[in-house]
């Protein structure tokens, strides 16, 4: 029997932050975004055991500050594409500066520098990724992915489709298809 | 502590021609990212360094499909039987481009497709878009079950 399970990968750390974190007694308030407000003062001893526990589940802590502010330009934009019902109306740049308080020109610098990547870049792989999901999880036509992330036309949003993953939405929706009943076969 | 493992790129390549491992190699080198490759010539190989319990997962495996003994997409299915594998990128190179062999390939458990490019120039170009897309996808954690790139 093969199962096919949704999971909630925000949750998920939530969870296994809260226990590794009490597993060690130490006291903390969660914050939004991956932000721990530790509110004692916690051992070198502590500290190193909690970074070596957090490893085996793939988190790491952040020391350096620009990578914490990396970090946080990645959390606004995912938040911006996957929580808010529509993107912003002004554009992309003005929301980061205010949101993060900072100048664009300074946020798109210290991006790039730490992720290989651009900011503008980096917003269409996620929004791409969105759209996978909403085309196979839930079962959305392309008009209604246009729609909801906020593309001009269909037409627009599968030539994006087409040029970050190489094939066209149903293309991939036929992949996705027969990996399925491939796995259910077996 | 897990600083050099996290930032430094992890890279498998398998091909038995001696020439496109040098020019995939040189490729790679002249992109200027910081990462470690390790190369093996056969499929078995290959797969005997996966499987020994010491080996860390790379970060993204390139593999030929016309391989003797032990084809590329013989050690794709291995690979893809194993659930310990599941989140390891698989980017397969060859020479074919039939919108049915790429999609054929991608059903059996590839990530990326990539159309063996004619030049040195492009060849750096595609490793460069490959390893950028594929170093977003680690570090974002997104998806990799859905994670599809034909170049």
């Amino acid at each position: 029997m093969k199962l096919y399970v949704k999971y909630d990968i925000n949750l998920a750390c939530r969870v296994i932050l809260q226990e590794q974190l009490e597993a060690l007694e130490i006291k903390y308030e969660m914050l939004e975004f991956g932000e721990i407000d530790i509110n004692e003062s916690v051992s070198d001893e502590q500290f190193s055991q909690l970074q070596c526990n957090l490893s085996r589940y793939g988190i790491e802590i952040i020391n350096n500050q620009k990578s914490q502010l990396v970090q946080r330009i990645k959390d606004t934009i995912i938040e911006m594409i996957y929580e808010k019902d529509k993107l912003p109306t002004s554009t992309i740049s003005n929301y980061l500066a205010d949101q993060l308080n900072l100048s664009y020109g300074y946020i798109a610098n210290v991006f790039s520098e730490y992720t290989y990547t651009s900011i503008e870049n980096f917003i269409i792989i996620q929004k791409i990724e969105r759209a996978k999901k909403l085309i196979i999880e839930d079962g959305l036509t392309l008009t209604e992915v246009s729609y909801k992330l906020n593309y001009s036309s269909v037409a627009y949003l599968s030539a994006q489709f087409k040029k970050v993953t190489g094939l066209t939405p149903s293309s991939f929706k036929r992949i996705v298809d027969r990996r399925r009943e491939l796995a259910q076969n077996n | 502590m897990i600083e050099d493992s996290q930032s430094k790129m992890q890279i498998l390549l398998c091909d038995d021609d001696e020439d496109d491992r040098m020019f995939f190699s040189d490729a790679i080198i002249e992109l200027k990212m910081q990462h470690v490759l390790t190369v093996f010539e056969t499929g078995i190989e290959l797969m005997n360094y996966l499987h020994h319990p010491d080996t860390y997962l790379p970060h993204i495996l390139f593999l030929d499909i016309n391989m003797p003994c032990k084809s590329g997409l013989e050690c794709l299915k291995e690979i893809r039987e194993h659930a310990k594998f599941r989140d390891l990128v698989i980017a397969i190179y060859s020479t074919s481009n039939t919108a049915e062999d790429i999609e054929e390939t991608f059903t059996n458990g590839a990530n990326i497709y990539i159309k063996k490019p004619a030049d040195f120039e492009q060849l750096k170009k595609t490793m460069h878009h490959i390893l950028n897309m594929n170093w977003q996808y680690h570090t974002a954690g997104l998806n990799k079950e859905t994670f599809f790139l034909s170049i």
